[in-house]
């Protein structure tokens, strides 16, 4: 049910051509955030209007797209959004990560290896990862063109001198071609090494009129020392539905005893490797065909 | 067993029809007429349409009442529609000076030419609750009189004749269009009263108050303020010349600020100005608290650190629909974010731990 009243994936094509030239921008200068003239969406900020912009700048009528909240493809918001672009691009939509062109996400990247022909859009709160040791834009700005990034790094000698370890778990800050550090977007840090990946990575912070972007197979390093290295964290358990034990898992909590349960939070990972028949510690084998 | 939140999709539609039933409240009560809250709950439409950025009071109302009466929803709404206007061209600046004034006060001479109007003011109310207004509503008409027609020129103009005001200086540059280009510091004065008009009355009251109370204090006089209808013309390509395209009622409010000044150079006072859409007094006034704060590098004046004073502070906080935004985006789910941060407490306690217990062993 296309919306008639709108034009093609909501924005009006000035507008998209603005984000355009934003995102080339990004791409060519991998890391940096490009100021665009983020517009109000009838989402509010902090929503994905960010996410929900470039991916309207980005979709085509042929396009098929997949959001993603926290992993799951059916997260109220992510549910929300896909719904916003069935209605107004009239995309065909998706759960499955490889039938995907374009994938919108909200604090995960997809467990499955994305490919050269597909998009990753990432919804972005704070685009700065120096917002927090310096809040102020004149002065941020003006350490990343001179490459400053000492403060950073004094932060993260701080954790370790503090807690033995790098307190920071998600949203963790990343060094980009050598360049420019860039904040991830609040992805658990488990998912930071998958950066570096085939397929275009574009990242839209509307609240904060920014986009950025890291085009295919750029290097990208978590920050780190030489001797207290970088670690992708997850939680030390297999996936009680699929049994995976190399996927990032949401816990929930079952009763008021203390149990508990590990499950893939990407939930069509989850899902495809049940249907090839891997089973968890309280999958059963029958489920998929039970709830279809 | 499978206990993950599945369904977003049904609960979203039941939440949405939940809400319209809510909104609508009580079916054996008459519903509200967008045409009455446009009468009878003008004030409210005025902030929708100061703070959403769009004139007309139809659109307001409406929002007013899709929102449940929750104004910075209703600002959202307008927003958003106004977001996917067309914008086919600007109008020339209008002239306040023209103004066809409701209300028109200064606090800085007893009398002044034009004259002192209170309009339809609460000022001098008192704020006792109106029972009959339970019962009934119906009030007798106000006295009436010629409307005047001679000018009511700016109660800063007198002060600027003898040169006791600072001057403005004039300029034909294109302002930037805050709506269609990223915010960027430092903000010339222009982008920063857009950035005003369109703020949060709460926090631009509140800043303007603090002014007041020290943080930054610049001795505001209400040099004038005046409420009233002004024309908007455009100029039409096609025609050559400027016509009348409506009017729209403003608010504005000029202050006059403690003077600056030096060995060298006679004191003069300064200024502030607000300007806002509708009958928004409140707003227009605190504005021009907010921007003569806001003034202190251009007048010369110190950096005293004070929140009013500090251009990147007001600018990228003054929104009220990117601030509830994102302050209301932390109850989206985080669970991804916080599980991470579990493993990481849970990491840090047990060698914690670990660590009383080897030090422990070793005593």
């Amino acid at each position: 049910m296309s919306d008639q009243n709108y034009n093609f994936a909501y924005l009006d094509e000035q507008t998209k051509r603005m984000i355009r030239r934003a995102i080339l921008k990004g791409l060519a200068i991998p890391g940096y955030q490009v100021p665009f003239a983020s517009r109000e969406m009838p989402m509010p900020y902090g929503w994905g209007t960010g996410g929900v912009q470039v991916s309207a700048a980005t979709l085509t009528p042929d396009d098929t797209f997949k959001v993603i909240d926290q992993g799951a493809d059916d997260t109220t918001n992510a549910v929300s959004i896909r719904k916003f672009f069935e209605r107004t691009a009239n995309v065909a939509t998706t759960e499955e990560t490889a039938k995907a062109d374009v994938i919108q996400t909200r604090h995960r990247i997809p467990e499955a290896e994305l490919r050269e022909d597909q998009i990753l859009v990432y919804q972005v709160p704070i685009p700065e990862p120096l917002r927090f040791l310096e809040p102020r834009e004149t002065e941020t700005r003006k350490m990343h063109a001179l490459e400053e990034y000492g403060l950073m790094h004094v932060k993260l000698y701080e954790d370790i001198s503090q807690h033995g370890a790098i307190a920071t778990s998600y949203a963790y800050p990343v060094k980009v071609e050598g360049r420019y550090v860039m904040d991830p977007s609040p992805i658990p840090k488990f998912d930071n090494p998958k950066m570096d990946m085939p397929a275009i990575q574009l990242f839209g912070a509307g609240r904060e009129q920014r986009i950025y972007a890291v085009p295919p197979y750029t290097k990208i390093v978590s920050l780190d020392f030489e001797d207290y290295p970088f670690e992708a964290t997850k939680a030390e358990h297999a996936c009680d539905l699929c049994g995976s034990t190399h996927s990032y898992l949401d816990e929930v909590i079952l009763d008021d005893q203390g149990n508990r349960m590990f499950v893939c939070s990407d939930t069509d990972y989850c899902r495809s490797r049940r249907a090839a028949g891997h089973v968890g510690r309280l999958g059963t084998e029958n489920e998929l065909e039970a709830s279809a | 067993m499978y206990v993950a939140v599945k369904g977003g999709e049904r609960a979203i539609d039941n939440a949405h029809a939940w809400l319209a039933e809510e909104r609508r409240g009580d079916t054996s009560v008459a519903e509200l007429s967008t045409d009455q809250i446009r009468e009878q709950l003008s004030l409210a439409v005025n902030r929708v349409m100061a703070e959403g950025s769009l004139y007309d009071p139809d659109l307001a109302a409406l929002a007013i009442k899709q929102s449940r009466g929750d104004l910075i929803e209703a600002i959202f709404l307008i927003r958003a529609y106004r977001t996917t206007l067309p914008r086919f061209g600007a109008s020339l600046p209008v002239e306040t000076a023209d103004m066809a004034c409701d209300r028109r006060i200064s606090a800085t001479f007893k009398d002044v030419p034009g004259g002192q109007v209170l309009g339809p003011t609460f000022d001098y109310t008192h704020r006792l609750l109106d029972f009959k207004l339970a019962a009934d509503g119906e009030v007798a008409p106000a006295a009436t009189s010629e409307p005047r027609t001679e000018p009511t020129p700016h109660v800063t103009g007198f002060l600027g004749q003898d040169g006791l005001i600072q001057d403005e200086t004039p300029s034909d540059e294109t302002p930037r269009d805050i709506t269609r280009e990223p915010m960027s510091y430092p903000a010339d004065r222009a982008t920063r009263l857009q950035n005003l008009t369109r703020g949060d009355e709460g926090f631009i009251l509140s800043l303007a108050y603090s002014t007041q109370r020290g943080y930054a204090r610049n001795h505001a006089f209400v040099g004038e303020l005046r409420i009233g209808k002004v024309a908007v013309e455009m100029e039409i390509p096609e025609l050559g010349f400027a016509i009348e395209i409506g009017e729209m009622e403003l608010t504005e409010c000029e202050t006059v600020n403690q003077f600056a000044g030096s060995k060298t150079e006679p004191p003069q006072f300064t200024r502030g100005y607000g300007l806002v859409m509708g009958q928004t007094e409140r707003k227009a006034i605190a504005m021009a608290l907010v921007d003569r704060a806001l003034r202190w590098k251009e007048l010369g004046e110190d950096f005293l650190g004070a929140a009013a004073q500090d251009e990147e502070f007001v600018l990228s906080h003054s929104d009220n629909i990117q601030a509830t935004g994102f302050l209301e985006h932390i109850k989206l789910p985080h669970y991804v974010d916080f599980q991470a941060e579990l493993e990481l407490v849970r990491k840090l306690r047990a060698e914690a731990e670990q660590n009383v217990a080897t030090k422990e062993a070793a005593e």
